[in-house]
């Protein structure tokens, strides 16, 4: 606390960024030696048929297998920093060319399902507040829920069913490419997005239901009802603000999930995101790319988790003015 | 005589408790005139929040107006729709809540709150709110008047919150305000500023108030009538001076005579060894800024030892360098001749046996999950090894020394009420034998019947097992009741301290005298004559001191 009055603000957020660098260096580290725990050996596997032991031997030596560990936990990480992702084993392609423009797509679906649902999950959260322990709550509750617990490949197959076999509005395959218009990318991705969107509403709206609940019944609250306030004001002006933070890391957590977790919708709508290329390349034993691309994951998890815990402080009136 | 503004005719109010609704208020009346304040007072638990909040038609969580009329100025209220409510409240009956730094929304800046209400009441516009917002900060001599709405409620102290939640209640000119305890949290000077406040803007617009407290010398200040409640029901209604004269009841008569009762002359023949020594204690959290500035005190056996000053002055800090819990940056404690290591975790078992500590809430002090038989019974097995046989005995014995039923033992904390609680609290602490206890506000969350109960036992005990007690408070009747010696203490440093008999005798420090004279007398005249010699004080000598904020 003391700290805070002499540095404010910036001294927190630096401690916070810090920290997410820390987080991130660790990952490095298991994701390095994760990958080194694979049994087998990398060369065999990758040559196959034809590892002879000069093959193998040549092999190692091209991919510096034989050093130790240590050396070349360090070259890659110091590589990775500069922006060399080094190549691909399967088709010696530099891995940036390979991981740049998948990645841009997983962003590009995460990010319009997030535009969507960020609001419709607040907006029923805060609605579920105002009417609480009434039908409409009731309803919005068991939709919700059950849209969390079905598995999202079923309701995938059940959205590609109802609205592309059916009733045929939405192409089952997204299979989006750089000659598509803006337009015509939205159109091609809508299930998946719909699909994403119905699983991770139900968490953020819940999160911003239950933290006004938790507010409502504060002492500041009930000033607000003995002042004549209308119901809707005092939940979105009165507790609204003060549920901010709870709402704001329940949301990161499902961007971040909209962006890392979304392999099983890739694959069953065909999208060629980045989940799709780490499912492929781990099958493929491509270890630069599976290296590479679990770092740019976790990389956007920390951010995002960063970013909510930034905002959060800033959204509390007591940090962002002191005395 | 004109028809009442107010009139609740047999209010019943019900509690859930469990599955069944339970009547907490049990048929009460009350009428309240234009411009007449009336005070509602009574223990914590009586009903009087729940009635007073009732005469806006609202009960909190959990509670229900069951049956009964009110009528505010020609409308019946219980019944009305939700939409006629919305309209009365905070515009024609306001609402001034006891914490004003849990009742102000910390989101938004207090000007903003202010004129939330007469804004979306239709009264005026934003603008205009703005202005008149100024002018009522001003009236209630708000430091800074221009600019301390654009503050948020975190940036201002205590007192000058609470001031500003009476601005706010003004906003609408509403014709009642409703001010539940609104200064049982300040300091006594601090109150002081808050009645001041309250008195000259309730008479000033001619507003009706409703005032509920429990301290019936603060209610003394400002009510023209008051109403005595205890378990839901009226024990006595009076004038407000025909009550203090004459109380009816034998219930008013001992809420009156709380404060009169006092320690007596301290013995002369008790032995002056001194038990606790501070010498030049300084002691800091951050290590930037000092708490507390070069403490020197003495405890002697079997005396008491009262710690004054306001909240911020650093009483409860001195505690926990005695207890260790905060390392002092320099000078020592000695116990009984032996310095006592600085650091908590350094200390001998011995150390800590003879230092025991009683805290302000007995809620949270104790642990709901075990019985009295284990909450006592711990500390005789950690620091004395007792066999579970010596245990009970022992327990009986302290059971009975702070005039507990035997049958206590197999209780849970949650049976036993709040005075119950704080003699649970004092029997551990004996349970370890000390020289010494250390009292934290132990009766501060205690209503002042059961307070002086408690007090009356500490000293009981202290004349029978010769413990010194370090006594911290802010209310200078406890310290009157019970002290052998008075150490007063601003902005950690102590300003005065001696014998009680020196220490109330003028003259004083200028502190000691601006706490003394604060605290509420039972006439009720006393506010009006001391903000007067207070003024007149101000224009002839010096300016008066300002309390810190």
């Amino acid at each position: 606390m003391e700290l805070l009055k002499f540095n404010g603000i910036t001294a927190l957020v630096l401690k916070r960024v810090g920290l997410g660098l820390v987080t991130l260096w660790v990952i490095s580290l298991l994701i390095f030696v994760g990958v080194e725990a694979l049994p087998g050996d990398l060369a065999e596997a990758v040559l196959g048929q034809s590892a002879t032991p000069e093959t193998v031997a040549a092999f190692r030596k091209e991919l510096k297998l034989d050093m130790p560990p240590h050396v070349r936990y360090f070259a890659w990480l110091g590589a990775f920093v500069k922006g060399d992702f080094g190549n691909s084993l399967a088709n010696q392609r530099p891995v940036v060319d390979l991981i740049s423009w998948r990645f841009a797509n997983s962003l590009f679906l995460a990010g319009v399902t997030a535009m969507i649902a960020v609001p419709v999950a607040v907006l029923l959260g805060i609605l579920a507040a105002l009417y609480r322990n009434t039908l409409f709550d009731r309803l919005i509750s068991m939709a919700t829920l059950s849209t969390i617990s079905f598995p999202e490949f079923f309701v995938a197959y059940i959205l590609i069913a109802l609205l592309s076999v059916q009733v045929v509005i939405f192409p089952s395959i997204s299979n989006i490419n750089e000659q598509m218009s803006f337009w015509q990318k939205l159109y091609a991705i809508c299930l998946p997005c719909l699909t994403l969107a119905m699983v991770v509403t139900a968490h953020m709206m819940r999160q911003t239901r239950a933290a006004i609940i938790n507010i409502l019944s504060s002492p500041f609250i009930e000033m607000a009802n003995l002042k004549g306030l209308r119901k809707l004001r005092v939940v979105v002006l009165h507790a609204f603000p003060n549920a901010l933070s709870p709402v704001i890391n329940v949301i990161a957590l499902n961007l971040a999930y909209l962006v890392v977790g979304v392999v099983i919708v890739e694959v069953v709508f065909v999208y060629p995101g980045l989940g799709q290329l780490l499912v492929d390349s781990v099958s493929k034993r491509d270890i630069p790319v599976v290296q590479a691309s679990g770092l740019i994951f976790a990389g956007t998890y920390v951010m995002l988790n960063l970013l909510a815990d930034v905002l959060s402080i800033v959204s509390n009136p007591r940090l962002r003015n002191p005395r | 005589m004109t028809a009442p503004l107010l009139e609740m005719k047999n209010i019943v109010i019900e509690g859930l408790s469990g599955e069944s609704w339970l009547p907490i208020i049990k048929g009460l009346d009350l009428t309240l005139h234009k411009g007449e304040v009336l005070g509602l007072i009574g223990e914590s638990g009586a009903g009087k929040s729940t009635f007073g909040l009732a005469s806006m038609a609202y009960t909190r969580q959990g509670c229900r107006i069951a049956s009964g009329s009110i009528r505010f100025d020609g409308k019946e209220l219980f019944g009305a729709p939700d939409s006629e409510l919305r309209e009365l409240r905070g515009a024609r009956i306001a609402y001034v809540a006891q914490s004003a730094a849990a009742s102000f929304n910390p989101a938004h800046r207090l000007i903003r709150q202010y004129a939330e209400a007469p804004v979306q009441h239709g009264i005026m516009s934003y603008a205009e709110a703005e202005e008149k917002a100024v002018a009522t900060y001003q009236q209630l001599l708000l430091p800074d008047p221009e600019n301390i709405g654009y503050r948020f409620p975190h940036q201002v102290s205590g007192g000058q919150l609470q001031r500003a939640m009476v601005a706010m209640a003004m906003s609408c000119q509403p014709d009642i305000i409703i001010f539940d305890e609104p200064t049982t949290a300040l300091d006594v000077t601090t109150q002081i500023e808050v009645l001041a406040a309250i008195k000259d803007i309730t008479r000033r617009f001619n507003t009706a108030a409703i005032y509920i407290t429990h301290d019936l010398a603060v209610v003394a200040q400002l009510a023209d009538r008051i109403m005595v409640l205890r378990y839901g029901e009226l024990v006595e209604e009076n004038d407000a001076r025909e009550m203090l004269a004459n109380p009816r009841e034998t219930y008013t008569r001992d809420l009156l005579a709380v404060r009169s009762f006092k320690k007596g002359k301290s013995d002369a023949a008790l032995k002056e060894d001194v038990i606790l020594e501070i010498n030049g204690v300084t002691a800091s959290y951050t290590g930037t800024e000092n708490v507390l500035e070069d403490i020197d005190l003495e405890i002697r056996k079997g005396r008491t030892v009262a710690l004054v000053g306001e909240s911020g002055s650093g009483k409860s800090t001195l505690a926990r360098v005695i207890t260790g819990l905060l390392p002092p940056v320099q000078g020592e404690v000695v116990f009984k001749g032996e310095a006592l290591p600085p650091a908590l975790k350094s200390r001998k078992r011995k150390d800590l046996q003879r230092l025991q500590m009683i805290y302000q809430m007995p809620d949270t002090a104790l642990n709901p999950r075990q019985k009295i038989r284990k909450v006592i019974g711990r500390p005789l097995a950690f620091y004395f090894n007792y066999s579970r046989q010596q245990q009970e005995k022992r327990i009986l014995e302290l059971l009975d020394q702070i005039e507990l039923p035997a049958d206590y033992i197999d209780r849970y904390p949650t049976e036993l009420s709040g005075g119950e609680k704080q003699r649970i609290c004092i029997a551990r602490a004996l349970a370890a034998e000390p020289d010494l206890i250390i009292c934290d506000e132990v009766t501060s969350a205690l209503d002042q019947l059961v307070a002086e109960e408690i007090l009356k036992l500490l000293l009981n005990l202290q004349r029978k097992l010769q413990v010194s007690y370090l006594f911290i408070t802010h209310d200078l009747a406890t310290v009157k009741a019970i002290s052998d010696e008075i150490v007063v203490m601003l902005n950690g440093r102590i300003v005065e301290k001696g014998p009680k008999q020196e220490i109330l005798k003028p003259p004083h420090h200028e502190y000691t005298d601006l706490l003394l004279s604060s605290v509420p007398e039972m006439d009720p005249d006393w506010l009006d004559g001391l903000l007067e010699a207070r003024a007149e004080q101000e224009n002839g000598e010096k300016p008066m001191m300002e309390p810190a904020a």
